[in-house]
């Protein structure tokens, strides 16, 4: 039993790592419906650069990151400024297919530079510092730190998104572009603007993979698909229905790992297709007046 | 008075174009007495690739359904190959067609629950219900797990006794199947579904409104697909003798590479894939050695077409001269005679 609490405690800790996968991914579809099939691609990417920062600085993972968020939001801006405004429309193909070109590109472009081997961010002892919470359950600190970066995060996205002038500006585009433009702001710009934050919230992500796990320039695709699968569980449109999808899937995950090591990824797609059965609408829609 | 009908526009001239089409057909089923060994797998390896990035452009293309999961289908075509022939005894040439079937009875539940997720969102969902497959047959000991295994050579030796014998009958499948593939594609674009795709494919809305049962003919689509998808998996793999998880549900291999070359040729044409297919041989086989970054430099390319000319290679040369290789275009006609 008490191994069962501690499985579903990590399900929980690893959940909030995909609610930032999926944030990043949540908040651009949600303001110009554009689906960013690179998004996991830019992730690993965003490890790769925290890696070299870490290790040309001598610095932490943390520092580290402090260079990674900004490069990773000018990178999000010009790359939105300069390719991806071109594909938005009504047809649905050019995003697609442009985003999904990108993803070959960074993936091999990380494959040429940093070769296969897979690599690690070393963040000293608090990789394995834990404190024990109840008889026989340990939380690690990592997992716990990641965990409340990501409510932090959610927070602070709902905060811009609906206390700020920025904010104002995402949602009016999101509303009605045309209309945005003709009361004087700049869609161009403000679609730039939030490809930057989602890549800047795509780098706290990437650092977060890269201090947790091993990783390499072929784990992209994975990581956009829990991303995605946490976005859908949570229900479109609802930040904070997109932690709680994330940690659905966590969950998931978790227990068919422990019951079969080879079922864990399973498990959590599984769960995902039975949501898509029985509520398509996700755990936790958003009312819509 | 004068009565409006539709014609299909046939600017070449039917007996003509039948005639070139005869000539490029002999000559390919030729090619066991002027090709060698290497020829032959390459022309297989090419018919594989125009068969399965037609079939994308269907879904794509005509349909609006963008997979980025098409290697579900080929692996599931490759994995079921391999379970008839081994497992249940089924001759290699027979599994093909079946494992073509069984794929289209698995795609129908797969797409009541992919129908679900809208445009891009079904994009991704395609990716996830291949990512199910790859880790479903990663679990199925019988057939290697998740390092593969080999056909047995009983089962190799089953098809034909000698080796040029089966390699002679492989290239003729692979010949007679993507001749297959691009003549249903034909018909059903010339059928009524045709015009229920093309309106689909033009504004979904107003074909909804015209009284299309869109949902109906995307899954109709969606079926066909997977069921040729599968066939063309299932050959590949015949070729190959060897499965893995990784290789047979490749979502390079089987998605991106089908994804590029459609978009390269000219999507939303029926030549567009066949060319693209001849762009993207072309490309590989002077460029292969540079490895990673030929991937790059193809990525970059389909990012510069789709931007700068969505039309592709074809929809440039259409456009300018008016060509169709297949009688597709309809016109309406007013018939002045008298009636």
């Amino acid at each position: 039993m008490l191994d069962w609490i501690n499985v579903i405690v990590q399900g929980v800790l690893v959940g909030g790592l995909y609610a930032m996968f999926a944030a990043g991914l949540s908040l651009i579809f949600g303001i110009m419906r554009l689906v960013n099939i690179a998004h996991g691609d830019l992730i690993v990417l965003a490890a790769y650069l925290a890696l070299v920062a870490a290790q040309t600085l001598g610095i932490g993972p943390l520092p580290a990151l402090l260079i990674v968020a900004p490069l990773m939001g000018l990178i999000g801006y010009v790359l939105q400024r300069l390719v991806l405004n071109r594909t938005l429309g009504d047809d649905l193909l050019p995003p697609l297919l442009v985003t999904f070109g990108l993803s070959v590109i960074i993936q091999n472009g990380l494959l040429e530079v940093f070769s296969a081997d897979s690599r690690r961010l070393q963040a000293g002892t608090i990789e394995v510092a834990s404190f024990p919470v109840a008889e026989g359950i340990a939380i690690g600190a990592l997992p716990l730190l990641s965990f409340l970066v990501a409510v932090a995060m959610i927070a602070g996205l709902q905060f811009v998104l609906y206390r700020t002038a920025l904010g104002r500006a995402f949602r009016a585009a999101a509303d009605d572009a045309e209309v945005t433009q003709l009361m004087g702001l700049d869609n161009r710009h403000i679609f730039a603007l939030a490809m930057a934050l989602s890549l800047a919230v795509v780098a706290v992500a990437g650092v977060f993979l890269a201090v947790r796990a091993n990783f390499d320039p072929a784990i992209g695709p994975a990581r956009l698909i829990f991303g995605f699968e946490a976005v859908i569980m949570g229900g479109l449109g609802s930040l904070w229905g997109t932690l709680l999808g994330g940690i659905v899937l966590g969950v998931a995950q978790a227990i068919g790992g422990e019951i079969d090591p080879g079922w864990q990824t399973l498990a959590g797609h599984l769960v995902f297709l039975f949501v898509l059965a029985v509520r398509p609408e996700g755990l936790f829609p958003k009312v819509r007046a | 008075m004068s009565v409006p009908r539709v014609e299909f526009v046939d600017r070449a001239g039917r007996i003509r174009r039948l005639a070139l089409l005869a000539v490029v057909i002999a000559v390919l089923a030729a090619a066991p007495a002027w090709g060698g060994r290497d020829d032959l797998r390459l022309l297989a390896e090419i018919y594989a690739y125009v068969g399965l990035a037609s079939l994308w452009n269907l879904l794509a293309g005509y349909a609006g359904l963008v997979s980025v999961g098409q290697q579900a289908y080929v692996g599931l075509g490759a994995y079921l190959l391999f379970a008839l022939t081994l497992l249940a005894g089924v001759p290699p040439l027979l599994a093909i067609p079946l494992a073509g079937a069984i794929a289209a009875v698995v795609a129908l539940p797969a797409a009541v629950l992919l129908f679900r997720l809208r445009g891009h969102y079904f994009a991704i969902g395609t990716w996830i219900v291949a990512e199910v497959f790859r880790l479903l047959a990663s679990q199925a000991s019988v057939l290697g797990g998740g390092s593969g295994l080999s056909l047995p050579v009983g089962i190799v030796t089953s098809i034909a006794a000698t080796r040029q014998e089966r390699e002679f009958l492989i290239y003729w499948v692979a010949l007679a199947l993507v001749l297959l593939v691009l003549l249903v594609i034909v018909a059903l674009l010339r059928s009524r579904y045709g015009l229920a795709l093309k309106a689909i494919r033009d504004n979904e809305l107003a074909a909804l409104s015209n009284g299309i049962d869109v949902r109906a003919v995307k899954v109709i689509i969606y079926l066909v697909t997977a069921f040729a998808t599968a066939m063309i998996g299932a050959l590949i793999f015949l070729q190959k003798l060897r499965i893995s998880p990784d290789a047979a549900f490749s979502v390079n291999d089987w998605t991106a590479f089908v994804i590029f070359m459609t978009v390269i040729g000219g999507i939303g044409r029926i030549e567009g894939p066949i060319i693209g297919a001849g762009v993207f041989f072309a490309l590989r086989q002077t460029l292969a050695d540079l490895g990673t970054l030929y991937l790059l430099l193809l990525g970059t390319v389909a990012i510069v077409v789709m931007l700068r000319a969505p039309k592709g290679i074809w929809g440039l040369i259409a456009d300018r001269f008016g060509w169709q290789v297949f009688p597709l275009e309809r016109r309406v006609v007013l018939d002045e005679r008298k009636p």
